[in-house]
């Protein structure tokens, strides 16, 4: 059993370990603002197509309506996500992830880790796959999905996904109370510095801003925006006539989705979005991450021979 | 006679699948087994998280050999004829025999089926059962295209007998049967190897898996309420979370847990839910104060320090979640002090309840003048009934229920506390939802069964106006449920209300909708009454003039509301038989008037329910039946109605007299009874005729020589016939044999 972890950033760098000396390609998180890691094209788009894949990463995630002012022991608008894509999910999957939490300190013959149902659905994505949550004493520390379809496309082969709630885990796993109280490097540094000391101050602004100020009137735009540039972009022919290359845009498109299914987040985090409406728009970026996946399978990282 | 062992290994079954599942395997492996030839004596399926398992005992070694005659075609029928039969039959064209029939030559094919070893069965059936194994949800793994509940790891499959046990061959895509299976995930690493059934459960049990979903959840209860008893508390109970929690543990291992002070302050049916909805925690109750001070989790392991880490880990998670929860409710309590109800549900308006019936806030307004109105026949205040109704929705916009929707009603009835609603506003909150189901206990508060009646009665008189009436299986908005809830209201509560006046004017009740779409009927998308809506969306709307608006829509109101209350008397029939009273006793009695008095109607059929068990009433039928059909026929014959004037003085027999006298005497407490609603009483006077009744049919000749004395008997007969039905329409109860 390895030494326990001593702060946040060094059960991420484990996590990164361990996977890495599982074969996946350690990805950087995705530059923009996204609900959670799956909406990574290194999720979204690969897991289509019959091509292999092997990958992991750190995803900085927002849920808006998740804010609480940094008050709540562990519920943030913005969060940490760790999360590994493998396709085809290899049979030993549940040993290789059980693998993972003893890397980063939890011992399973003193826990009690349990896989709960949990079937996952992105209605945005037109997503679902089944699996658990994955519990350790009680606490929910990962999602384990088993993908079946995602953007209206059946996955063949099944992609594995596992994502860990980073700051809940740690926590756990660090033995605090407070996720702002939580060591972010190591305590015993020159400059230690507490989660609340990196994050608290803007939990507090965003809160603020998600239920209270955001401009409805400029979302509400922003989305119509994204949702009118996914589409022109992939309307496009793929012929390029600058440079004669096949160039079919499926992943600027996808960006645009990223971008209306956030913009979707923000508004409902303002509560300007009714029950009816509601469905509607969670449709309208449905249809756009459909059309990205439509585009990216036709493309030779989606299986396409090139 | 060998014995049979199926285990199928997989990862996590969901807890809710178990069961069902390991049913499913148990049928259709038998079936198939009986289907193919074989016999067993007796079969038994389990299910733990990992593992669905069946053990058929006494299982037949090999099937009999079968010998099957097929009569074909005629010879010299077409080729195509013989093709079919050949490719029916299994068997070539060399191989038909030729047989001389009545009307010639006839082809003959004579299958011959070999006996099968059983080993042979089971791996076809087994596989066949895996294949088209009845999962809610399946899903696929891997580059696979096998589908399971989830990823299938292993089967064990063996017939085992004195001499041993023998593995079953098969190979499922892959995965291939053994005689070995896994224990424990975490405290059991080797594999097993299994001789038999007990065996198998024994081996199972040393490598901590309980096999039995009943043991384990007998373990569980039995620990826990130890634990609670110990500490001087006990477990509220609910078998849907034991059975669930069951099902997520191989090996259980109880825990008592402790709530943070902090918390204690919280409704305990926020405690209770968020526990059980979140952590799948029993809730652990202070018999003393009746507070939720404590919790049960059972976890999955043994450890070293007895489950103190586990414990710990759990505490701190509930302690989260209820922060969440405390939040809610802070936030909650601050909006109502700040806008109170009202203001808390405001948002309701841009809540849709129905694309055709509006928002909630518009159903919210006709509920509460609905309320208005039912209030006085209730006992109740119309302005607290008003009241009730105005806010008894709102906390569908609480951020409690909107976290946990089967909130709804109880937190309503928090807040409306805490915002100083009294005088039973705040229970009507909770109750108006009631009855929800067919024991669910009725509210008696005047100002709740006001509301709970009005809101039902405005779904159904709503669904009604729109044509979205229950046909079949389908009943996509409860309207059966609903119509339930007002029957067993207004009986509970002995309502005496005219229901045909009311959904008439509810029909009819003056609000403006707007709904989606509707503007392109140069209404402006606004109509008057709730009858007057959906007809104008469907394109059926009065294009009359104004001022005879009302009356037009009134007559459809009219016929909807004949629907509807016929609706009700359904429902009734079917409340009332469910009672043991039958469905012709009901209809005689709904084919008297006032038979919108849902009371007053359930009061008559008990009372006529109560005489037709009786000898004397059981009897009368067949009295009033004859004396019925003999009037009925001589009215025909004479084209006359002998409805009047029947007179002592024209009597001749004893009999007659005796009839004449009998019934005088009824009729003096048959009106007085029937009159102050004592259909007892008058149902018993009326069974009284039945002695004078059979004696006068004994004894007298209806059809006398005398035309006067005929037409006198007739006038008499035309009185029973009057006064039976002036207490039920007797024609519809079916003769008794």
């Amino acid at each position: 059993m390895a030494e326990k972890p001593r702060s946040f950033q060094e059960i991420i760098l484990r996590l990164q370990n361990y996977w890495a000396g599982r074969g996946c390609a350690i990805l950087q998180p995705y530059d923009m603002e996204v609900g959670a890691g799956t909406f990574h094209p290194a999720t979204t788009l690969r897991s289509l197509g019959s091509k292999p894949w092997a990958a992991a990463y750190v995803q900085p995630s927002r849920r808006p309506t998740d804010g609480r002012y940094g008050e709540n022991p562990n519920r943030l608008q913005h969060y940490y996500q760790y999360q590994v894509i493998i396709k085809p999910s290899p049979p030993d999957l549940q040993e290789i992830y059980l693998g993972s939490l003893e890397a980063i300190g939890i011992d399973a013959s003193m826990h009690d880790i349990r896989f709960v149902e949990d079937d996952w659905e992105s209605p945005t994505l037109g997503a679902w796959g089944l699996g658990w949550e994955v519990w350790c004493d009680g606490m929910e520390v990962s999602q384990f999905t088993y993908f079946q379809q995602v953007g209206g496309h059946d996955c063949k082969p099944v992609s594995g996904e596992l994502t860990y709630g980073l700051e809940r885990l740690a926590i756990y796993i660090l033995g605090v109370d407070h996720v702002m109280d939580m060591p972010f490097n190591d305590p015993q540094s020159t400059i230690p510095l507490t989660y609340g000391d990196v994050f608290k101050q803007t939990e507090q602004e965003y809160a603020r801003w998600n239920f209270d100020v955001a401009d409805t009137d400029v979302l509400l735009q922003h989305f119509k925006d994204a949702e009118a540039e996914c589409q022109r972009i992939l309307s496009e022919p793929a012929d390029d006539p600058k440079t004669g290359l096949w160039i079919i845009m499926a992943h600027p498109a996808y960006d645009q989705c990223i971008k209306a299914s956030h913009v979707f987040n923000l508004l409902d985090a303002r509560g300007v979005i009714s029950v009816t409406e509601r469905q509607a728009y969670i449709g309208r970026v449905r249809a756009l991450a459909k059309m990205c996946a439509d585009a990216f399978v036709q493309t030779e990282a989606g299986g396409q021979a090139a | 006679m060998p014995d049979l062992l199926i285990e199928l290994f997989s990862e996590e079954i969901p807890a809710r699948m178990q069961k069902r599942a390991s049913e499913d395997l148990k049928k259709l492996i038998t079936d198939g087994l009986v289907e193919a030839g074989l016999n067993y004596a007796g079969a038994a399926a389990f299910a733990t998280p990992r593992r669905l398992t069946l053990s058929v005992e006494g299982l037949t070694g090999e099937s009999k050999a079968v010998r099957e005659e097929r009569r074909g075609p005629k010879v010299g029928a077409p080729d195509k004829a013989i093709e079919g039969f050949l490719r029916g039959a299994g068997v070539a064209r060399e191989d038909l025999e030729i047989r001389d029939d009545k009307k010639g030559q006839v082809y003959f094919a004579v299958v011959e089926k070999p006996g099968r070893k059983a080993a042979d069965i089971v791996a076809e059936v087994l596989e066949k059962t895996i294949r088209n194994f009845p999962w809610p949800k399946s899903m696929r793994w891997g580059e696979g295209t096998l589908k399971w509940v989830r990823p299938l790891h292993s089967i064990l499959c063996i017939l085992c007998d004195e001499a041993g046990a023998e593995v079953v061959p098969l190979d499922i895509d892959g995965i291939r049967s053994s005689n070995t299976t896994q224990g424990h995930r975490f405290m059991a690493k080797d594999t097993i190897s299994v001789s038999s059934f007990d065996d198998y459960e024994a081996r199972l049990k040393r490598a901590y898996v309980v096999l039995r979903a009943d043991e384990r959840a007998e373990m569980i209860w039995h620990d826990a309420t130890n634990q609670a008893f110990a500490a001087g508390l006990e477990v509220v109970e609910d078998r849907g979370l034991l059975a669930e929690v069951a099902g997520l543990v191989e090996w259980p291992v109880v825990l008592l847990g402790r709530i943070d002070d902090d918390f204690l302050g919280l409704p305990p049916e926020v405690l209770q839910t968020s526990m059980k909805e979140h952590q799948k925690f029993f809730s652990v109750r202070n018999p003393k104060t009746g507070r939720i001070e404590r919790f049960v989790t059972v976890a999955n392991m043994e450890t070293a320090d007895n489950g103190a880490t586990i414990l710990a880990g759990n505490q701190k998670v509930l302690s989260a979640r209820l922060a969440d929860a405390k939040f809610f409710w802070e936030n909650d309590l601050r909006t109502v002090k700040t806008m109170g109800l009202e203001g808390m549900g405001a948002p309701l308006a841009d809540v849709t309840f129905h694309n055709k019936l509006g928002s909630q806030a518009d159903r919210i307004k006709r509920i509460e003048a609905l309320a208005r109105e039912i209030a006085p026949s209730v006992g109740a205040k119309p302005d607290l009934a008003a009241e009730a109704a105005r806010i008894c929705k709102s906390d569908l916009s609480s951020e409690m229920v909107y976290e946990f929707p089967e909130l709804q009603g109880l937190m309503g009835r928090y807040y409306a506390e805490a915002a100083g609603h009294d005088d039973g506003v705040p229970e009507a909150c909770e109750e108006h939802y009631s009855p929800l189901g067919p024991s669910d206990d009725v509210p008696t508060a005047p100002v709740s069964v006001a509301v709970a009646l009005a809101d039902k009665i405005d779904t159904l008189t709503g669904f009604w106006a729109i044509d979205e009436k229950p046909t079949g299986s389908k009943d996509p908005f409860a309207l059966r449920r609903a119509a339930l809830g007002v029957i067993r209201l207004a009986l509970q509560n002995e309502m005496r209300w005219e229901l045909i006046d009311l959904i008439v004017s509810h029909f009819m009740s003056k609000h403006e909708i707007v709904a989606d779409g509707s503007e392109g009927y140069g209404f402006g998308g606004k109509t008057d009454f709730l009858v007057e809506f959906w007809q104008l969306l469907s394109g059926t709307g009065y294009g009359g003039p104004e001022s005879e608006k009302e009356l037009f829509w009134l007559g459809v109101s009219d016929e909807l509301t004949k629907d509807l209350l016929s609706f009700f008397h359904d429902r009734l029939k079917v409340f009332l038989k469910d009672k043991g009273i039958r469905h012709d006793i009901i209809d005689a009695c709904i084919a008297m008037p006032g038979n919108d008095d849902l009371t007053l109607l359930v009061k008559r059929a008990e009372a006529l329910a109560e005489t037709l068990a009786t000898d004397d009433g059981e009897n009368l039928i067949q009295g009033f039946k004859r004396a019925n059909n003999i009037l009925t026929q001589a009215e025909e014959k004479d084209g006359v109605e002998y409805s009047y004037g029947a007179d002592l003085k024209y009597a001749e027999e004893p009999a007659e007299k005796a009839l004449f006298t009998a019934l005088d005497a009824a009729d003096a407490k048959i009106a007085p009874a029937m009159e102050a609603e004592d259909f007892s009483t008058a149902m018993t006077a009326m069974a009284a005729l039945r002695g004078p009744i059979d004696q006068f049919f004994t004894d007298v000749q209806v059809n006398a020589e005398s035309q006067v004395v005929r037409r006198n008997r007739l006038n008499l007969l035309s009185r029973i016939r009057k006064i039976c039905l002036s207490v039920a329409d007797l024609t519809n109860i079916e003769g008794s044999s």
